[in-house]
């Protein structure tokens, strides 16, 4: 059977803690679940996450600098998630450094693993050092992720900045940890003022939910918890990348008499 | 037709989001000015070859950076380019 051409995508963010790493796991969660074959690569080396986040920490052998030294075959490497069918996991090493991979071993490994995947999601270190050059080395396109902060806003311009000067012009933003009620009391920026400063296109927006620190308690990402406002974003978002039209989510909840009511109680 | 009623009670005109973007709008001018070593280097050898035309300009005395300024209504800062530009001499209109 003819499959369509591999997507790699790296998500990146410049600052630290915006939720790169949950947006990686629930990405891959929710393209499985769409029937599509995902691999997910953690390319933060010394500092991996990801296996926790999906709650795959306990099955790891191989890692990714297994993989690319020719340690290990790639599959061997490759985890398999049972509760998902057709989502694998590359973890990353945890006892090298970030110089144990290079530029090239990275964009050889996003070309083998299109041969067998409809998505390769490659979850970006923090910072603009060798960590994010070798994780945008293999990738086509980016998703930034930031937060409607004034820190997190600055660093994805840079990064955008960046990506650019790398060729990688097929770029997205998605906006995390929206707060509603903020956004309503204009003490937070909203999605039209990050867009309006970063002039990027917009992937999609996920709120503020405290089921994503429950999700991750447990192992399991917020996009299969069909109540999870973050997790409705979160498949919203694969949909989009799955090449389906879906708009915006209403994060005014409530409409007209929702906020009358949040005024009244206000004062 | 529904009303707005949050429009007619008006948003909080200091609220914090504002100056978040100022601020951000600001130190974004910045970044990308800085993050290309060649930037004001172009601008500054393409304003000599305009200027080149009309009058004599100190080289060495040449200052070009980006900097702030007040807004128009003075109550803001906004980015600015500010050019210092020596003049040595006038050249005759022909």
């Amino acid at each position: 059977m003819a499959k369509s051409q591999a997507q790699v995508i790296v998500i990146t963010s410049g600052k630290g803690g915006v939720g790169k790493t949950t947006t990686t796991a629930n990405i891959g969660v929710g393209l499985a679940l769409l029937g599509k074959k995902v691999v997910l690569i953690d390319t933060d080396i010394g500092l991996r996450n990801l296996d926790v986040v999906l709650g795959l920490e306990n099955r790891i052998v191989y890692d990714l600098v297994d993989a690319v030294t020719g340690h290990c075959k790639l599959k061997q490497a490759l985890i398999k998630d049972k509760r998902y069918d057709g989502l694998f996991l590359l973890p990353a090493a945890q006892t090298k450094d970030k110089d144990a991979v290079t530029v090239e071993q990275m964009e050889k490994l996003c070309n083998d693993l299109k041969k067998d995947f409809d998505f390769i999601i490659i979850d970006c270190p923090a910072g603009i050092e060798q960590g994010f050059k070798n994780a945008i080395a293999g990738a086509d396109k980016a998703i930034v992720v930031t937060t409607p902060e004034v820190s997190a806003v600055r660093d994805a311009d840079r990064i955008i900045g960046l990506l650019d000067a790398n060729e990688i012009t097929d770029h997205f933003l998605l906006i995390n940890r929206i707060r509603t009620d903020m956004v309503k009391r204009g003490e937070m920026m909203n999605v039209d003022d990050v867009l309006d400063i970063l002039n990027i296109e917009l992937i999609g927006i996920v709120p503020d939910d405290e089921n994503v620190i429950v999700s991750t308690n447990k192992g399991e990402p917020a996009v299969v918890n069909m109540k999870s406002l973050a997790g409705q974003g979160y498949r919203n978002i694969t949909k989009r990348l799955s090449g389906e039209n879906v708009p915006l989510m209403e994060l005014d909840g409530g409409g007209f008499f929702a906020r009358l009511f949040g005024k009244f109680k206000r004062k | 037709m529904i009303i707005d009623l949050s429009k007619i009670f008006g948003k909080r005109k200091n609220a914090s989001k504002e100056m978040a973007k100022d601020r951000l709008r600001l130190v974004l001018v910045h970044d990308r000015a800085n993050s290309d070593t060649e930037f004001l280097e172009k601008i500054r050898d393409e304003i000599m070859q305009v200027l080149e035309k009309y009058m004599d300009i100190s080289e060495s005395g040449l200052d070009i950076q980006i900097g702030t300024a007040q807004s128009e209504d003075g109550k803001t800062l906004v980015p600015a380019l500010t050019a210092n530009i020596p003049i040595k001499a006038m050249k005759r209109n022909n």
